[in-house]
């Protein structure tokens, strides 16, 4: 089993993505440079944080413009497990991989802290396992996280199981203050139609050894092995 | 030959920066001001390839890159 | 080309004097050049020669056991054992960030991350000391907002995490404020480079982004003081760009694995010329470079402007002959700008050629090793007798102890910092252990179980009273905040901020604050490996407190035995260690400015051979397990670090329940609020009460049991009892309403 973790130019997560899944959760990880146009051989996809191209522009905006894109789309239409942290997110997003757009966050400042996130569906390989209402520590660092969409696409999120994580307090209650930056119904992460490809501003690879602040992260990685396994099987 | 392109907000995104520059605006003594709306403007300096086929590969970039489609718009100004 | 003709006066508008050049005149035996006036200009000037500083510099200890590098090269290095060192400076930005907040302070930390990874260290951790005018003044909430944000900026894209810092106000700052940016990285002892220009005919390369008019004379900016004209300085700051620094910074280290170079340094203050020039000193060689290969962005750009641009993000690189391809190759991958640009000579002369022409040729020692030095004129100042007078009696007591308690851990400089901190991603690397918000960050050094911690300090007010006993404490406090993380303290870098060294009383300032520093350093074993000194923090005449900033780096052997500040559980004990120390002092304490408005008296007294000693005691608990949280006494005295303790964690705030430990007769405000240097508060869990106070016993540190943690209040008999909610709110929310900042 073994998992691309991209790079671009201006990635800076991808150290630690590639950290926590060959050292601490055990499963073969490689880097897949960005003018790479193929990923054959692995069986998931990370897409990591960063400032990819400085966020010049707009967040990712020049990131999906990259040959492994290409790639990364073949393997998502293939049902493969895709999951785009923070950076990651946004270009997914901009790929069009996913549906909606980041803007800036509410408070206009760049936000690094601990949050708490409810998932709301186990139908992705990175929630398997987990229970609708768990109630996850993860924290967060960026400047564009506020999710937007318009009502339509986000009631047919809402509608098909889409929206992933929302951002609530330790208790578990969706509430404004839980929000760290204003996005559209406290979204924190969505998955596509097909439930294979997960965006979610919060870093889970930070948080994968309760040494750092809390080991909540793990439960995503740990999912998305026991999806593969079972998927082999 | 030049080209300029403003690349703004849609109407119902929410513009957090528009909305603090406008109470700032007002804390300055500045009175008056209904609302901002914050965008980005560009120049490109292009060869001569004619106002016709400019506008064309612009429209192109604007719409696979220069701006995001799902949040943006953006209007093209040749000359 | 014709250039202006050059003159006296033309000289002196470059801020040479008449003496020095005089010296130019001497070395050239002609007339110079523009461009060799401009190249002696950054060279001389304050911020590259240090001329007014190196006589006093010379008394810091620099080295040591573990010391592999001292000041001199772009950074200094230390060992940690494991065959890695660490790679640490600070620096300061502070002109160009009163004159535009974000950019200076962002180009402040691009500057030292380069200044870091072209020893060939990536960059792990950064930390900041921050002095900003007062609360109210009009300038200050968007000063705070633009370096802050700045400082963000660029250390948020680089992918560096911001870990730790100070943010101090005081009404000598309103004019000048000081950005000083700290980083540290990691090496491994047989990758480390030095910025030498070495072997005859090797080239010269050039890399990063094309040079523009960015900065021209910043360093001969940060020579001078401000003025009614210096709005119009506007357009000399650079702007940074910190994804073009981030390409830089792989494309560096991916160089850096192979043996292709032999020397490498950034584009620094005054960009080429400097880099050049400090090159080729260290290698005791020449050079030859030309104008024409260096990539430019802007049109039409003179040598005179090529040689003193301080566009951002470029370095330059000394590689072996026959190898330029490889160098070419890499920085291609990460596109950036590679050129050839010279070669390394023989004779000891610096040559730069444009359009055929030699525009500069000046000898290279002249440039380095005769530039001016100066051993200015020091006297103590006449008022400072008056200044040091304090009648403690007449100072009327507050009515409400709690209230006045209350009232300074919510303001401006006791306050939670977090509406700074969370703007920094703190987290990226995923190295950091102990977030900021502790008396020192701790991160962890991956391929080991070892720990860095680190800090900065200052007390200015103790400068201005008093500096050598100031200077003692900035690198006590520092000794003190790490070992209070469990660290041994190894190695320091500083920031020595001062006003205007032409005047005998700053001068004075800054050889005491030097000579206090180097007495505690050399009493606590920790060697100064790098610095910066940073002179002119003046407007219209009136000058800061003296601030030599302090950035600590301490060792954990075992980062599993590192220690917070913070209260963990109920029940818990709490203790006072370095009892003894206890006195009535309040001279430049924060009580007498914040509440009493004054800054009068002398800082408290040190002993060195007792800090020493707490220093390692302190190691000794964390490492055998005995302690559960430290938290060494500072600002706002006893009261303040015991309410610090209860509630600056990120879990609930605690509440506690002690005695009070000065003498029953003393003045309640003068209790609770007194400072004092070498107390430690504790705490430990009822089972190592026995060990603990052995241990204490065995390092000869006088210990005093005071109470216990739990319940709602912070509660100091006879004293003060305060909710704990109480205290917790006002320190939240204290720094933005004392901006007046959203929170």
């Amino acid at each position: 089993m073994k998992t691309a973790v991209l790079v671009f130019p201006g990635s800076n997560c991808d150290h630690d993505a590639y950290h926590a899944l060959k050292h601490v959760v055990g499963v073969d990880a490689e880097f897949v440079w960005h003018k790479s146009s193929s990923l054959d051989g692995f069986d998931a996809v990370v897409i990591p944080g960063g400032f990819t191209y400085g966020d010049y522009l707009r967040s990712g905006a020049m990131a999906k413009l990259s040959p492994v894109m290409g790639a990364v789309r073949r393997f998502a239409e293939g049902g493969g497990p895709v999951i785009g942290i923070c950076n990651g997110f946004q270009i997914l997003l901009e790929a069009g991989l996913l549906p909606g757009a980041m803007i800036v966050n509410d408070s206009l400042r760049f936000v690094c802290d601990y949050v708490h996130l409810r998932a709301g569906t186990d139908r992705t390989p990175f929630t398997r396992g987990i229970p609708v209402g768990t109630v996850l520590k993860i924290p967060v660092a960026h400047y564009q996280g506020n999710y937007y969409a318009d009502e339509g696409t986000l009631s047919s999120l809402e509608e098909r199981g889409q929206v992933v994580f929302r951002y609530c307090d330790s208790a578990g209650n969706v509430t404004r203050e839980s929000n760290p930056n204003g996005s559209a119904r406290n979204i924190a992460g969505i998955c596509n139609e097909g439930g294979n490809v997960l965006g979610m501003m919060p870093h889970p690879e930070r948080c994968s050894e309760i040494a750092l602040g809390s080991g909540d992260g793990r439960r995503l990685f740990d999912a998305m092995i026991a999806w593969l396994g079972e998927r082999t099987a | 030959m030049k080209a300029k392109i403003y690349v703004t907000l849609k109407r119902g995104v929410l513009d957090p920066q528009g909305k603090a520059i406008r109470t700032s605006l007002s804390h300055l003594g500045i009175d008056g001001v209904d609302d901002v709306r914050v965008g980005k403007f560009m120049e490109i300096t292009l060869k001569e390839i004619g106002v016709e086929e400019a506008r064309r590969r612009l429209d192109e970039a604007c719409r696979r890159l220069l701006a995001n489609t799902v949040i943006e718009e953006y209007r093209i100004e040749i000359g | 080309m014709k250039e202006k003709p050059v003159t006296p006066e033309l000289a002196r508008e470059h801020g040479l004097s008449p003496a020095e050049y005089e010296t130019v005149l001497g070395i050239l035996g002609r007339t110079p050049s523009l461009t060799e006036l401009g190249i002696f200009s950054v060279m001389w000037s304050e911020h590259c020669s240090y001329k007014s500083s190196r006589i006093h510099l010379k008394k810091f200890p620099t080295k040591g056991p573990r010391v592999l590098q001292g000041p001199g090269e772009n950074a200094g290095i230390v060992d940690i054992g494991d065959g890695l060192a660490v790679v640490f400076k600070m620096e300061s930005h502070n002109h160009p960030s009163f004159i535009e907040p974000y950019q200076g302070a962002a180009t402040g930390v691009g500057g030292i991350l380069r200044d870091v990874f072209t020893m060939g260290a990536r960059p792990i951790a950064s930390l900041n000391s921050l002095r900003f005018g007062r609360p109210d003044h009009p300038r200050t909430r968007y000063l705070v907002s633009g370096v802050v944000s700045g400082i963000a900026g660029y250390g948020n894209c680089i992918g560096v995490p911001t870990v730790g810092g100070e943010v101090s106000f005081d009404e000598c700052y309103d004019g000048n404020i000081l950005v000083n940016a700290f980083t540290l990285g990691v090496v491994r002892h047989e990758r480390i480079w030095l910025g030498t220009a070495a072997g005859v005919g090797n080239p010269v390369i050039y890399v990063g982004s094309k040079t523009g008019r960015d900065g021209i004379h910043g360093a001969t900016m940060a020579s001078g003081e401000f003025d009614e004209k210096s709005e119009e300085k506007r357009p000399t700051v650079q702007v940074g760009d910190p994804f073009t620094e981030k390409l830089l910074l792989e494309a560096c280290l991916e160089l850096m694995r192979t043996d292709a170079i032999v020397g490498i340094q950034d584009m620094g203050a005054a960009g080429l010329t400097s880099s050049s020039f400090e090159m080729a000193s260290r290698g005791g060689t020449g050079f030859l470079m030309d104008l024409d290969r260096v990539p430019q962005r802007e049109e039409g750009m003179t040598p005179y402007e090529l040689m003193l641009s301080e566009s951002q993000e470029r370095m330059l690189i000394v590689a072996k002959r026959g190898r330029e391809d490889e160098v070419r190759e890499i920085f291609e991958k990460w596109d950036l700008d590679v050129s050839v640009i010279g070669e390394v000579t023989a004779d000891g002369v610096g040559r730069v050629r444009w359009r055929g022409k030699t525009v500069a040729e000046i000898p290279i020692a002249s440039l380095t090793d005769k530039a001016p030095l100066y051993d200015r004129p020091a006297e103590r100042p006449e008022g400072q007798d008056a200044l040091q007078t304090l009648d403690t009696a007449g100072l009327p007591a507050p009515s409400d102890l709690g209230e006045t308690w209350v009232r300074l851990m919510g303001g401006p400089e006791l306050s939670d910092r977090k509406w700074v901190y969370r703007q920094y991603d703190h987290m990226i690397r995923t190295n950091t252990l102990v977030l900021p918000g502790s008396d020192a960050a701790v991160l962890r050094v991956k391929e080991t179980r070892k720990g860095i911690a680190l800090s900065v300090d200052c007390n200015s007010r103790y400068c201005y009273l008093d500096p050598f006993v100031g200077g003692m404490i900035a690198v006590c406090e520092g000794a003190r905040n790490v070992a209070c993380s469990g660290a041994e303290p190894i190695g320091l870098s500083d920031c020595l901020n001062f006003g205007n060294p032409e005047k005998p009383e700053v001068m004075w300032q800054f050889r005491s604050a030097i000579e206090g520093m180097a007495k505690a350093c050399e009493a606590l074993g920790v060697p100064v490996v790098s610095g910066n000194v940073s002179f002119y923090n003046e407007t219209m005449g009136k000058g800061i407190h003296p601030t030599p900033a302090v950035a600590m780096v301490g060792l954990l052997e075992d980062v599993s035995k590192r220690r917070v500040q913070w209260f963990s559980s109920d029940g818990d004990l709490i203790l006072l260690a370095g009892a003894d120390r206890l006195g009535i002092h309040l001279g430049g304490s924060l009580y007498l400015k914040e509440v009493h408005g004054k800054i009068a008296g002398t800082p408290p007294p040190v002993d060195l051979a007792h800090e020493k000693r707490l220093l390692e005691f302190l190691r000794e608990a964390a490492s055998a397990d005995l302690v559960a949280s430290a938290h060494d006494l500072a600002e706002g005295g006893f009261a303040c670090a015991l309410a610090e303790a209860c509630i600056s964690g990120p879990g609930s705030a605690m509440g506690a329940r002690v005695l009070n430990p000065f003498p029953a007769a003393t003045r309640p405000d003068f209790a609770m609020f007194s400072e004092c240097q070498g107390a430690v508060l504790l705490s430990c869990a009822p089972a190592k009460r026995d060990a603990f106070l052995d241990l204490a016993r065995r390092f000869r540190i006088t210990m005093r049991e005071l109470g216990v943690v739990g319940g709602e209040h912070v509660d100091i008999e006879g004293l003060a009892r305060v909710e704990t909610a109480e205290l917790r709110k006002a320190w939240s929310e204290g720094f933005a309403a004392a901006l007046g900042l959203e929170g």
